[in-house]
């Protein structure tokens, strides 16, 4: 380097940095735990100059020399390169380029075996050199201060410049901090604390001025407040070459103790500075930079002379060479070649290492290519290095403790390791294991330790990258299916709107609902519901892992949401509509019922998953289980809404079917109690073989049975109520009385279906049971749910048709309607709720209320007595004769109770009859029009809302129009509804 | 060019668990040296037949396991167990009282647990302690100092032939002992005197336990052991000692008798160093070689045995995990260390 370039430098250099340099104290040099003192073997190769490496007929150069991304090939085979022309380049930030060695032709590109310890092939690029070694076109800079530290970074990164000190971690990172990073000092590591190498050592006894300069250009770019060098003790020679080429510069050259492994990036810090690198931290994190002096060197060539790295200086030793020494080779000469020019001595080789004795790695083939990091091959006979000597137990000596740098118990991480036990070894902390070797190098039972180390480590990696892997691939998957599920609902919701639009427009009012609509509707609101579950589960995972796109997810989550909601107000609607339109709405229980069965055994489904994950043990257990009772929610909801369309069904088909109620029950209550039987049958099966859902069976079993019994109370009461309410009919024989009397009967109809229905189920159930033997608890369970919600239902729907059919006959004659048909006489309605008698309206009101008392208190006094009544037999305090007393007291409560109901019963009947009578329509479908207008109003706004940024005005007028007419029917319904209740006095 | 593919490092210590262990060996030799010249040639047949003893039983039991014999009888640590177990025994033992300790030890305290490094107590000490309760007699009686029998006399003794009753005598530490429980009777006191003063510490015993100090401070120089257990025990054993000298000096013996008595030396620096079974971390050993001293002055002082150097071991050798799991020490790069066992 030229005397006006270091006084360049200098001037360059910051004020403060000079004043301070001047008046600094001796440094002290601090120490680290542990360390050897193997032998140092450096005499073997320090003692000659550096001389030129072989020129081989063949450089194998592989992409990835470095740590990071394999750089990427700008050559092809065939291509003809000259020395120094890039021919891969670096690709991503952590890469570095590569350069031709010398000039030639590139022969092949592909797999060659690499300096990698596990002696795996990588791909390399293969010249055939042609021995004229020419220069591409290169040019350095005479001053490099004129560049900015960005060129500079840039130009060392396309130089293809990385750590050559070992690791050969791309340098234009470590030199890249960006401007928040104070760098306090940098750390010129010189230490070559490994026995055998000397390619620093003698590099800075020939070069030491290079180094400087390189070392001033990484000051240029770092500008660090000091700039300390590492040398151990052992090179007096290479302390005063350095010494001498940076004097008055403001470098300081700290010596420190030969000891292994003081050369370790962690240690020479704890020497020179006595900070420590958090675990797990990066030197910059403390304010610290290390380069290698190769690296200084490396750079200034790179800057000032425009040379990438091609080569590198070498050290060849070991007993298997008769001339040891430091060449400077080109990267990609292969080992053997390099051998054969250090001339080999004719010794049997036995261990080939690159690298150092105590951190290097074997060759398993001399054909491995000397690379950026290659500081040293060692061809030592089985005499230097023997075979290590056979492993011998852990006398927990402690002789490893001793000497570990990073101060780790190593006997301890053995042992661990051993035994597998990854997570012990980390606690011991495994991974600030250095890898350094001296504690095996110490252990008197030579255990090759590192070997397990490094095995558990990968371990732990392995762990820890299936972990990521395994995380990533759901949430990926589960993105996913939320997406294209929603797309689906989406588009589903869209076109369903489109339809609906079209259909209100053409037909101008709700009379005619289409039952497929409904069905379609339907279908998209479960996908709609369908992807938003899945839109939350992946929001409430992404979560749990503390994913960032979470709330991305959230907000496609709420999206979908939306989306639901609105598919479910749109079937809501047309399913209000279906009723009292004139198509078939039986078509759309159907329907419904097949909606309610897939969302049952899509709930089944969910549970079973969440009973075999928590058998696993797996820990999305809770995720899964509130994802089954959401869609139990949805079965149920479904299951209500199908019953609701039920019960209306019968109103508006009611001319179709005519049915003698008295035997559809009898059918029903066989059906019932053949189903109990089969259950039961079931059960008993299910306790022989010990299987497990036994209790579930028997359970259903019961419930079968109790909805049997009921059926048959049922079937009494018909068989009673039969004869009394066809005798005041068929007399008269009115048209009004025949128009409503098939009604009970068309529901009764509905009911033999659903029985039937249920006893197929449980017959399925049973043979499922027989099948599997266990483990379908959960199927069975939700299906004797569903029994019991079919059997609820029958029950109201039989009370109703039980209660409706006496008053019948008295409302018949009280009305003078003849055309009493129940979708009719709208424009009568209002007429005739005028004409409601307030007087008697208020009547009925109070008569209401006083027997309402009065069963309350009688149903009380009779519960009361009834208690009392067990509590002595019980206890045996009362005798015969007062028991029987009691016994009479309660009979005649009883019967107080029940004629109050009765009474009750008949009033309520009396005033709905009335409602009917003055408005056409029972209470019901008063509430339902109620209800219907209502929804279709808010879809309507709905609509309107959806329609105003996109569709034109015209469309926007229409619907407004609409919106107006829905509003007004909205109110008119209410009213009627409201009045109806209220006058009748049922507000209750 | 057929090469070797190892792992680094490519190269280690000469050294090997059995040079390290025969180091152990030649550290005890001065005080062999010193028992055979205070108490005649009974120790040096002891420690013999304990070897002969302790090389079949190993290799009888590695034969039953199917291992390779050589390999495992040179790591020498059976040698060691015998050599210590040898040492400890007192020099009238007869050969059936050595052959049933030595082969305890390294049949039971030893292989059975799996051998070398996986043996949590100290072998040569559970030797020691069944014979002392299953033969508390003849474990307990020693020779006058000073006054060594002739080799034939401990042949002799070694066959049975010649009975123990009339040659023993007791320690220093017995006689504490009996002078310490009967301290109003100033008669026997005055009559047990002299062996309790021998030039610094009880009579003959202080030469026994110098001599394995210096073989001690031997190892400690080759590195064999460190520091930490002998100072720890030496500290354990003498500060109480000291203390309670100070306080009552009629009832409790002066630290120097303490530490130069019985067999605190050898515990010290060849007993509680069984790296196998004592605590592992230098902190941990501190604390390990701390209490195991502790609990042999509060044994002698107020327990019912004379020493209590195997019985302090064994116990502390029962909670060296623990102690492990409490004193890792701080890794580089760690603001603290880690406790507990994860
Ligand atoms: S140096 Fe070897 S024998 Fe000693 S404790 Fe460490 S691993 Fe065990
Ligand atoms: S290899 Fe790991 S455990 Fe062994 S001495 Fe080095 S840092 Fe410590």
């Amino acid at each position: 380097m030229s005397q006006a370039q270091t006084n360049k430098t200098r001037k360059t250099r910051s004020v403060f940095a000079r004043l301070t340099s001047g008046i600094r104290r001796p440094a002290k040099i601090h120490d680290f735990h542990g360390g050897i003192h193997p032998p140092e073997m450096k005499h073997l190769s320090n003692g000659t100059p550096i001389t030129a490496g072989p020129l081989p007929q063949q450089l194998i150069l592989p992409l990835n020399m470095h740590i990071g991304a394999p750089a990427k090939p700008l050559v092809a085979p065939g291509d003809k390169v000259l020395k120094g022309q890039m021919i891969a380049e670096p690709i991503g930030a952590v890469s570095a380029a590569i350069h031709a060695p010398t000039s030639g032709t590139v022969s092949a590109i592909g797999p060659r075996p690499i300096q990698h310890p596990s002696g795996m092939d990588a791909v390399c690029i293969v010249i055939d050199t042609d021995g004229e070694d020419q220069w591409i076109e290169h040019q350095g800079t005479i001053d490099y201060t004129e560049k900015s530290p960005a060129e500079l970074v840039d130009l060392i990164r396309h130089a293809g410049i990385a750590g050559m000190g070992g690791a050969g971690f791309p340098t234009s990172i470590k030199v890249n901090l960006g401007d928040h990073q104070r760098v306090e000092q940098l750390i010129i590591n010189a230490v070559e604390c490994e026995p055998y190498i000397t390619a620093d050592d003698r590099l800075m006894r020939e070069r030491a001025e290079q180094i400087i300069t390189g070392i001033h250009i990484l000051q240029y770019l770092l500008n660090p407040r000091r700039t300390l060098i590492g040398i151990e003790d052992n090179k007096p020679e290479a302390i005063s070459a350095i010494k001498r080429a940076c004097k008055g510069c403001d470098i300081e050259v700290r010596v420190v103790p030969t000891k292994y492994p003081s050369g370790g990036e962690k240690q020479l810090i704890q020497l020179l500075t006595g900070k420590e690198v958090a675990s797990g931290q990066l030197p910059a994190q403390v304010g610290v930079v290390c380069q290698n002096v190769g690296t200084a060197y490396a750079i200034k060539r790179a800057v000032c002379d425009g040379e990438p790295l091609i080569s590198r200086v070498t050290t060849l030793t070991g007993d298997g060479v008769s001339q040891p020494g430091n060449y400077e080779v080109l990267l990609g000469t292969p080992v053997r070649d390099l051998l054969a020019h250090g001339n080999l001595a004719g010794l049997d080789i036995g261990r080939l290492v690159m690298g150092g004795p105590m951190m290097g790695f074997t060759l398993h083939n001399p054909g491995v290519p000397v690379v950026k990091t290659t500081n040293c091959i060692i061809a030592a006979s089985p005499e230097e290095l023997p075979e290590p000597p056979p492993e011998q137990p852990c006398i927990r000596c402690g002789s490893c403790a001793e000497v570990c740098p990073a101060n780790l118990l190593p006997q301890q991480l053995y042992w661990h390791a051993k035994n597998d036990d990854l997570e012990k070894a980390q606690h011991h902390n495994l991974m600030d294991c250095i890898e350094c070797g001296a504690c095996a190098y110490v252990c008197p039972s030579h255990i090759p330790l590192v070997q397990y180390y490094r095995y558990a480590k990968a371990e732990v990696r392995q762990q820890a990258a299936d972990q990521v892997k395994a995380d990533k691939a759901r949430q990926r998957f589960e993105a996913r299916q939320a997406r294209i599920e929603q797309e689906q609902a989406e588009k589903e919701a869209r076109r369903q709107a489109r339809l609906e639009a079209n259909r209100k427009k053409k037909e101008a009012g709700p009379t005619a609902a289409s039952t497929v609509d409904v069905a379609a509707l339907k279908q998209a609101s479960l996908d709609a519901s369908k992807a938003y579950k899945a839109a939350v589960k992946a929001a409430k995972a992404a979560e749990a892992e503390g994913a960032d796109n979470l709330a991305e997810l959230k907000a496609e989550a709420d999206r979908l949401k939306a989306v639901a909601d609105k598919a479910k107000a749109a079937v809501r609607d047309a399913k209000d509509g279906a009723p009292v339109a004139a198509a078939p709405a039986e078509d759309t229980v159907a329907k419904l019922k097949k909606q309610v069965g897939d969302a049952s055994s899509a709930y089944k489904a969910a549970v079973k998953v969440a009973k075999a994950a928590e058998a696993e043990g797996a820990d999305n257990v809770a995720e899964l289980k509130a994802e089954a009772d959401q869609l139990k929610a949805a079965a149920d909801a479904l299951k209500a809404e199908l019953r609701e369309a039920k019960t209306n069904a019968p109103a508006s088909a009611a001319p179709v079917t005519q049915a003698d109620p008295v035997a559809e029950l009898k059918k029903q209550v066989g059906d019932a109690s053949s189903a109990y039987k089969a259950a039961v049958k079931t059960a008993k099966q299910a306790d022989e073989d010990g299987a497990d859902n036994a209790a579930d069976l028997r359970a259903e079993a019961d419930r079968l049975k109790a909805v049997a019994d009921q059926l048959k109370a049922d079937l009494r009461d018909a068989k009673a109520n039969a004869p009394a309410s066809p005798a005041p009919v068929a007399p008269t024989a009115s048209t009004a009385a025949a128009a409503e009397q098939p009604d009970p009967v068309a529901a009764l109809k509905k009911q033999v279906g659903d029985a039937s229905l249920a006893y197929k189920a449980a017959v399925k159930a049973a043979k499922q049971a027989d099948e599997d033997g266990a483990g379908n608890a959960a199927d069975l369970h939700s299906e004797a749910g569903r029994l019991k919600a079919i059997a609820d239902q029958l029950k109201v729907e039989l009370r109703d048709a039980k209660a409706a059919a006496p008053p019948t006959p008295k409302a018949a004659p009280a009305t003078t309607a003849t055309t009493d048909s129940p979708a009719v006489p709208e424009e009568q309605a209002p007429q005739s709720l005028a004409e409601v008698d307030p007087e008697q309206a208020a009547k009925r009101q109070k008569r209401l209320k006083g027997l309402k008392t009065a069963y309350n208190m009688a149903h009380k006094q009779y519960k009361e007595a009834h208690a009392a009544y067990e509590r002595a037999e019980r206890n045996e305090t009362a005798s015969a004769d007062e028991l029987q007393a009691m016994q009479g007291k309660i009979d005649k409560l009883k019967a107080k109770a029940d004629n109050a109901r009765d009474a009750l019963d008949a009033l309520v009947e009396e005033a709905k009859a009335d409602i009917r009578a003055h408005t056409g329509k029972d209470l019901k479908t008063l509430k339902l029009e109620a209800a219907r207008a209502e929804s279709a109003l808010a879809d309507k706004q709905q609509e309107l809302e959806q329609q105003r940024s996109s569709a034109s005005e015209d469309t926007l007028e229409a619907l407004s129009s609409e919106l107006q007419a829905l509003e007004s029917e909205t109110q008119i319904a209410r009213k009627a509804l409201k009045q109806a209740v209220e006058e009748q006095g049922l507000a209750e | 060019m057929s090469l070797i593919t190892s792992t680094s490092p490519h190269a280690t210590v000469k050294n090997n668990t059995g040079a390290f262990m025969r180091q152990v060996i030649y550290a005890t030799l001065p005080g062999l040296a010193v028992l055979t010249w205070q108490f005649g040639w009974g120790s040096v047949i002891n420690v013999l037949w304990a070897v002969i003893v302790a090389l079949v039983s190993e290799a009888l039991f590695l034969k039953a396991r199917g291992r390779n014999i050589a390999f495992y009888l040179k790591d020498y640590s059976a040698v060691v167990t015998a050599v210590l177990l040898g040492l400890a025994l007192p020099p009238t033992a007869p050969w059936w009282l050595t052959l049933i300790g030595v082969s305890f030890a390294i049949i039971v305290a030893k292989q059975l647990y799996g051998g070398l490094g996986m043996n949590p107590f100290n072998p040569a000490m559970v030797g020691y302690v069944l014979l002392l309760i299953s033969f508390p007699v003849a474990m307990t009686q020693w020779l006058a100092p000073g006054e060594p029998l002739s080799f034939v006399q401990s042949w002799q003794l070694f066959t049975g032939q010649l009975p123990v009753d009339g040659l023993s005598g007791a320690t220093p530490l017995d006689t504490f002992r009996t002078v310490q429980s009967s301290a109003t009777d100033t008669a026997n006191a005055l009559a047990n005197q002299g062996i309790l003063h021998g030039q610094f510490a009880g009579l003959g015993w202080e030469w026994v336990n110098l001599a394995f100090l210096l073989g001690g401070l031997y190892l400690i120089s080759r590195k064999i052991i460190t520091w930490h257990i002998p100072v720890g025990f030496l500290a354990g054993l003498g500060l109480p000692a000291l203390l309670a000298w100070l306080i009552d000096p009629v009832r409790f013996a002066d630290p120097l008798f303490q530490l130069f008595s019985g067999g605190a030396m050898l515990g010290a620096f060849f007993i509680a160093t069984d790296p196998v079974s004592a605590a592992t971390s230098r902190t941990g050993r501190l604390i390990y070689a701390l209490l195991i001293g502790v609990l042999i002055w509060v044994i002698r002082s107020f327990g019912g045995y004379p020493d209590a150097v195997a019985f302090s071991v064994l116990l502390l050798n029962l909670s060296a995990p623990f102690i492990d799991y409490y004193t890792q020490p701080r890794t580089y790069g760690h603001k603290s260390s880690n406790r507990g066992v994860s």
